[in-house]
């Protein structure tokens, strides 16, 4: 990580009110993107997905979101207006979700959706558009673009679902790639697949990537650094090759949790939770 | 190795065989409830006080005359073998004789049914075009002042009274107002001017040429179809609004603004697209039930439908002419909401 | 209970340690979930009101509402007649207030046929499943095809005119959506892990059906019937405005619609309120229902 960062973010907020009171999903969260893949592990609740969305300017009606720092590239996330967000959501930061049984359009074909994408960022001709995405389909393995290209998308796989959506949202040739659980909605054999093509098209293009997952193992095979979120907070800031000397005594937990194939163990540990944790003041940046 | 799943073709086919056999097995639903509608009917005609056979001879007639009509009616025979003959009648299209006008049952209707299909068809229409927009307009800004007008207007348009609503319409918009016309299909110095192809006065006085007549027919249409149409368009509205949070809520309208596409592209193209299908039901259900809502706009407007047509004859005792407006009124209810559902299960790629 | 915890503490403790602090528990937070929302509370206002009127009708008017005197015919609202008089002198604001008794009476007499009778089949068809279920559903679905208003018309015909005749004819055409969403409730819940466990207890058929899947179903149908009520006020005033409801002298608001028509133009106050009092029963049981729609099952947006 030579250059300056792509993405700054520092003191991260992002607040609900609800009937019970303020809930806190995001609460100071800081950290900065190269080109590199930086991946975000926390459990559900963490506030790891709504750092996300919070970025993209996403965040659901009723959230309030509020940081120092919020910055792409020198432009201001946080207060920009509605023309300069759509420039940037697809153009220079895209977002890839869980499952694409729910996060592709049912009644519209993949091609057209795909073709979409490039034209809202790129506006050319028709038959561009559409050459476009056939190549786009075939970078990311699938095998008969043209036929995929008609489909709809309940009639494709899990897995080719997911290549369709980073086919969809690597189009527009974004400098950032936010991967939402990529993963987590498919079989063990599919998911390296579709990471194997997701890590090609990365390093093709030299974009960064926000890996959010709540497995701890994955992301620290696949990524160069690790945030571990807790509670709205980070707790730990290392190298993925670091992470065995993780300090905050949730990662430690989590880590003792998994099981390995080196050592022998009667019990696997459960993880025991602080409350101190919700509270105390992240790790010194 | 990962293939597109599935030996059919990409996109919605409509010529499958899977896809067949879901539309023969709604129609077999279709002739059933038909068949169920038939059975209400017979029934009813069979309990109701007004003795079939008096009512065609009248109670001055002989024995021998009675006894006649009576076996003329089937009625000695077995009650099975009387709802066989029933349905042997209406397949022919027999609805029996009207009381009133001595006239074929199904003659009356043929006269009075388009009056009904014209009221019915531009309150469906004004309550799309009006409804729809709305709908998605509330949806889009949901919590916010546009959305509490749309829901309030809603609620409104569908907990009031239909006829109360026809009458105080009248008082303001043609007592105090004047700015349409009085009940009635016509002004009684129009009537019998212009011939009636369609049954449709509208239509009729267009294609005639009669410019005067197609303009006062319409000043008599808007208002009943207006206040019809109030009652489409709550529902309809409201519908729509529900349909289109609930799609505005799901994973790919994230997706598609994630996508950088405009807020109206994501609105139309996505949100909408999605809720197309599930309107075309409650469009089927809201003409469906027009045709029967018509009945009470019809008494107020003095409009000559087979609403007007069925009280009427209700209160003549006319049986035959009730049963008769009822079975098609029902048949054509139950109709339109099996097609409705074929419809919906044609257009949405994903019922296989 | 512990010594020195309040109602509220009790009702928002985290573990109940009885049936009925439990049920007790669920109630109170659908409660203050409803009360959040005004445009309910306002539905339920009016439901209260109707039937706080109707109770109190005899102390609220002036008469019975019967009885004409015609020297007092068609006058305008005033101090003395807050609605107005009708064409037999009759004060219309009596009239209201005692027509609100029978709107009561429709709203009760329905639910009392139409309830029993859907939680029943769709209970027996959802649980028993097979034949005995498609039969009763075919049965179910005749009477949902068939366009209300006219099928109350025809039975009407058959039974003769009058408020009872009217209530049974719109119970015959409104049980059919009951029907389906009890036996949709027992669809689901027939396999549970609890009827199993019934069962294995020894409790008979007929047992778990009242003691287990009917309080289960119960929810789900008083919502929708709330929602329906209004409909089924609407349909009753339309069968009265036909002249095929209650009949005269007797005080139905869509009878009194009908009565009043002739005088619309000049005497716009006699067919118009009592046209108000029907739209704001509706109105409030719409919001009602819809409030506690939102309560019950709040992912059906509307």
């Amino acid at each position: 990580m030579t250059d300056s960062p792509l993405l700054r973010v520092e003191d991260l907020h992002v607040r609900y009110n609800t009937p019970t009171g303020i809930v806190n999903a995001v609460s100071g969260v800081s950290f900065e993107l190269g080109r590199e893949k930086l991946g975000i592990v926390g459990e559900s609740g963490s506030g790891k997905s709504q750092t996300g969305r919070a970025i993209l300017g996403l965040t659901a009606t009723g959230g309030q979101v509020s940081a120092r720092r919020l910055e792409f590239d020198g432009t201001d996330l946080l207060n920009a207006d509605t023309r300069t967000m759509r420039r940037i959501r697809g153009g220079c930061i895209s977002m890839i979700m869980q499952d694409p049984k729910y996060s592709l359009n049912p009644v519209m074909t993949i091609g057209a959706q795909i073709e979409e994408a490039f034209l809202v960022h790129r506006p050319s001709s028709k038959a561009e558009a559409r050459q476009r995405t056939l190549d786009m389909l075939s970078a990311v393995k699938i095998r008969a673009p043209e036929r995929v290209y008609r489909a709809y998308p309940h009639e494709v796989s899990g897995g080719m679902g997911q290549r369709v959506m980073i086919a969809m949202m690597m189009i527009p040739e974004p400098d950032i790639i936010i991967a939402d659980e990529p993963t987590s909605a498919l079989d063990v054999t599919v998911q390296l697949q579709v990471l194997a093509v997701l890590d090609d098209m990365l390093s093709d293009r030299g974009m960064g990537l926000i890996f959010i997952s709540h497995d701890l193992n994955l992301v620290a095979s696949f990524c160069d650094r690790i945030l571990v979120m807790y509670g709205g907070k980070v707790v730990e800031e290392c190298a993925a090759t670091d992470l065995e000397q993780a300090t905050h005594p949730y990662t430690r937990g989590l880590l003792n949790c998994l099981p390995s194939l080196d050592g022998k163990r009667d019990e696997l540990p459960i993880l025991r939770r602080d409350p101190s944790w919700l509270t105390d003041a992240g790790p010194v940046e | 190795m990962d293939q597109a799943s599935g030996s059919k073709a990409a996109g919605p086919g409509l010529a499958l065989p899977p896809k067949l056999v879901k539309v023969s097995g709604v129609l077999l639903s279709l002739a059933l409830t038909f068949l169920g509608l038939t059975a209400i009917t017979f029934v009813i005609s069979r309990v109701m006080p007004v003795d079939p056979v008096l009512a065609i001879v009248g109670d001055r007639a002989s024995n021998e005359v009675y006894q006649q009509v009576y076996l003329q009616l089937g009625l000695d025979k077995p009650i099975y073998i009387q709802y066989l003959r029933y349905l042997e009648q209406l397949s022919r299209g027999d609805l029996g004789t009207s009381i009133m006008t001595t006239q074929p049952v199904i003659e009356d209707i043929k006269r009075f049914f388009p009056a009904t299909l014209e009221l019915a068809t531009v309150a469906t229409l004004l309550g799309i075009f009006v409804g729809v927009p709305m709908g998605v307009f509330a949806a889009v800004n949901q919590g916010r002042w546009p959305d509490h007008i749309v829901r309030v207007v809603a609620l409104l348009g569908y907990s009031a009274p239909i006829f109360w609503l026809g009458l105080v319409s009248l008082l303001i918009f043609y007592a105090n107002l004047g700015w349409v016309a009085g009940p009635g299909r016509l002004d009684v110095y129009y009537d019998g001017i212009v011939d009636p192809v369609t049954g449709v006065l509208t239509i009729d006085a267009a294609m005639a040429g009669e410019w005067d007549i197609f303009h006062n027919a319409l000043s008599h249409l808007i208002l009943p179809a207006s206040i019809l149409g109030t009652f489409a368009l709550a529902y309809i509205a409201r519908m729509t609004r529900s349909f289109m949070l609930d799609q505005l809520s799901q994973e790919y309208i994230l997706t598609a603004r994630v996508k950088g596409i405009p807020e109206f592209q994501v609105i139309w193209r996505h949100a909408f697209r999605n809720v197309l299908v599930q309107l075309i039901t409650i469009i089927g259900l809201t003409y469906a039930s027009l045709l029967e809502g018509s009945v009470l706009t019809e008494t107020v407007f003095s409009w000559p439908g087979i609403g007007q047509y069925i009280t009427n004859s209700l209160f003549n005792n006319d049986m035959n002419a009730v049963l008769g407006g009822t079975i098609v009124v029902g048949a054509c209810f139950v109709g339109i909401n099996m097609l409705s559902d074929l419809l919906y299960r044609l257009v949405d790629p994903r019922i296989r | 209970m512990a010594e020195g915890m309040t109602l509220r503490g009790w009702l928002l403790a985290e573990v109940p340690n009885s049936k009925w602090q439990a049920r007790a528990q669920r109630f109170y937070i659908g409660w203050l979930e409803f009360r959040r929302n005004p445009v309910a509370m306002i539905g339920l206002l009016i439901v209260l009101g109707l039937i706080f009127v109707a109770a109190l009708a005899p102390w609220i008017t002036f008469s019975d509402g019967l009885e004409p005197e015609l020297s007092n015919r068609l006058q305008a609202p005033s101090a003395a007649h807050w609605f107005g008089t009708d064409q037999l002198g009759r004060d219309i604001f009596d009239r209201i207030i005692w027509g609100s008794r029978i709107t009561l009476y429709i709203v009760g007499l329905v639910t009392i046929i139409v309830v029993p009778i859907g939680l029943v089949i769709g209970i027996i068809a959802g649980y028993l499943g097979g034949l005995v279920d498609s039969v009763l559903m075919r049965v179910t679905d005749i009477f949902l095809a068939f366009p209300r208003l006219i099928l109350a018309m025809a039975f009407v015909a058959v039974l003769g005119p009058g408020l009872e005749n009217a209530v049974l004819a719109i119970a015959l055409t409104t049980w059919s959506p009951f029907a389906r969403i009890a036996r949709a409730e027992a669809l689901t819940i027939r396999n549970s892990e609890f009827i199993l466990a019934a069962q294995v207890q020894g409790v008979g058929t007929v047992g778990i059906l009242t003691r287990h899947v009917t309080p289960l179903c119960l929810s789900s149908v008083i919502v929708r019937l709330t929602l329906d009520m209004a409909g089924i006020i609407l349909t009753a005033a339309g069968l009265g405005f036909l002249g095929l409801g209650a009949q005269p002298p007797t005080p139905e608001w869509g009878a009194m619609i009908s009565l009043g028509r002739q005088y619309l133009i000049d005497q716009w106050w006699v067919p118009t309120v009592p046209g108000i009092a029907i739209l704001v029963v509706s109105l409030g049981f719409n919001l009602l229902g819809d409030g506690l729609r939102d309560v019950f099952d709040p992912k059906s947006g509307g």
